[in-house]
């Protein structure tokens, strides 16, 4: 049963991110475009940074605590997400530490390796990149995101798949949390399924969500669906619109070429000198 | 009128693991008419829906609505003329609001914004369910699910309207509350269940299938009434029809 709650407790998680995005804020109003192309203005600017350059990466959280607080967005729920991916970032980087022992810096009386800066900068970028990700899924929505890349001239196809995947998800785990419940309650005092019956189970579910998902896609397709999604009316892009491009994409630059914590920092013992 | 004419000449079909769900059926539903399709589980009703919207295309013979023949070509044509409701409404409600899910067809076939709203509201209005429309449909109790469905398909003004078990698991308010909404509609009504009751009260015609054949095909009252036929075909009397459960009175 705990693993029952679990299931059902992701798949509100999941919607969460669609409630999210219901909302009107004055992020939530800003074009789709616009914060996509924000968005992937900001991963760049992140990924782009040396692996040795931590302290300047370190403005850059800047941007999404501001979106977070404008658009009213609850932290906790996008941290745990972020969680869930944190350790395959970890994986990525574990083993920098081996490879690159050579001393870097020292901290508190401490030698720090190569290898743990950017072990720790992989980390950060990580975070800051997905925190990115899921402002923009929270504050736009799926169906906005793939409108936005239509606009892009991002092919059908690609668009397509992309928004019939995140669909898959909820039906799946949809399925997955019936057949959960019919097993548990047929199985009292089991910690989870039994080795032995896990392949049938799979399978069925597999079975299951691939019928479910043909049903789906058929009331979609009696209802006019040809492959392209219209998400209703396409705002212009206003004058708002391009300052928060211009203004966010200004921020990100001067985070990347300037290092602005060492400066700040020259500013302030420049003034107490 | 002769556009909303459904037709169905010799139609056989059989899914691809062999099972023949429909076999030689031959009927015609005119302007109007509200059709009943009745018969047990596995007679074929919901084979025939699938095969009138065009979800299956007949391994032989043909279906026609109006002049145009159902074929994968004409499935657009067809699509916007037939409004279905699946028996599972979360089949049908996907997107992340009611409003969204209303406004779904009606955006695919390019209508305008300011026209899409117009239907989306009308549609919710006559199904009663316009305070949903900010709500996500998942949250919805299975009354309103089945409302939001039925707004779904009537944005799209469709001519025909064809649902299969309208009436399945809803409490005994919300299936009176579809049996008046459908007793409003002027459309041409075809409407797959086992609810008899309700047969009763909303379609003047019913079609009795069995094993994929049409056993009977005439006036509901009649062929509810005869209770020789409905037990061959695994049907029962509806309650409305029977005697008295407690004292075996006769109905009047």
């Amino acid at each position: 049963m705990i693993i029952m709650t679990n299931i059902m407790e992701s798949l509100y998680n999941i919607r969460i991110l669609d409630e999210l995005a219901e909302k009107r804020t004055v992020i939530h109003n800003i074009h789709p475009l616009i914060k996509l192309l924000t968005t992937i203005a900001y991963v760049i600017i992140t990924v782009s940074f040396g692996k040795y350059e931590l302290s300047n990466l370190l403005p850059l959280l800047f941007y999404p605590i501001v979106i977070i607080t404008l658009a009213e967005i609850p932290v906790i729920p996008i941290l745990k997400r972020i969680l869930v991916v944190l350790p395959f970032i970890i994986g990525i980087g574990v083993f920098n530490p081996l490879f690159d022992p050579e001393p870097m810096l020292v901290f508190l009386g401490l030698q720090i390796s190569g290898g743990w800066v950017s072990f720790l900068s992989i980390i950060i970028k990580g975070f800051l990149t997905l925190l990115a990700a899921l402002i923009l899924i929270s504050t736009t929505g799926m169906t906005w995101i793939a409108s936005a890349l239509r606009l892009l001239r991002i092919p059908r196809l690609f668009v397509l798949q992309l928004l019939l995947t995140y669909r898959y998800i909820s039906v799946i785990m949809e399925e997955a949390g019936r057949t959960w419940n019919a097993y548990m309650l047929r199985a009292p005092g089991q910690q989870g399924v039994s080795f032995k019956i896990s392949g049938p189970l799979a399978g069925q579910l597999l079975m299951r969500t691939y019928d479910r998902a043909q049903r789906v896609y058929q009331a979609m397709s009696l209802r006019g669906f040809i492959g392209e999604y219209n998400p209703g009316e396409v705002k212009k892009v206003t004058v708002k619109d391009c300052l928060f491009l211009g203004g966010w994409v200004a921020f990100f630059s001067v985070c990347r070429y300037i290092n602005l914590p060492a400066l700040i920092g020259s500013v302030v013992t420049g003034v107490m000198t | 009128m002769s556009h909303h004419i459904v037709d169905f000449i010799d139609t056989y079909f059989t899914y691809p693991d062999q099972t023949q769900a429909v076999k030689g059926i031959t009927l015609c539903i005119s302007h109007g008419e509200s059709v009943a399709i009745v018969g047990a589980n596995g007679a074929g009703k919901s084979s025939l829906l699938k095969l009138l919207t065009g979800i299956c295309l007949p391994t032989k013979g043909e279906i026609r609505i109006g002049e145009t023949p159902v074929t994968k070509k004409t499935l657009p044509i067809i699509r916007q003329k037939i409004g279905f409701t699946f028996q599972d409404p979360d089949d049908q409600l996907f997107m992340t609001t009611v409003y969204d899910d209303v406004a779904f067809g009606p955006r695919n076939y390019g209508i305008g914004e300011p026209e899409v709203e117009k239907r989306v509201m009308k549609a919710l209005e006559t199904v009663g369910a316009v305070h949903l429309k900010d709500r996500a449909p998942y949250k919805l109790s299975g009354g309103e699910k089945r409302a939001a469905a039925i707004a779904a398909v009537l944005s799209m003004e469709p001519d025909i309207l064809v649902m299969d078990e309208p009436s399945a698991a809803l409490d005994p308010r919300a299936r009176r509350r579809l049996i008046n909404l459908l007793r409003s509609f002027m459309h041409t009504k075809i409407v797959a269940t086992h609810d008899l009751d309700m047969v009763l009260e909303t379609c003047d015609r019913t079609i009795v299938l069995k094993e994929g054949k049409v056993v009977c095909d005439g006036s509901s009252t009649t062929i509810l009434a005869n209770e020789e036929l409905l037990e061959q075909c695994g049907l029962e009397k509806p309650l409305a029809l029977q005697n008295c459960p407690r004292c075996g009175a006769k109905k009047e």
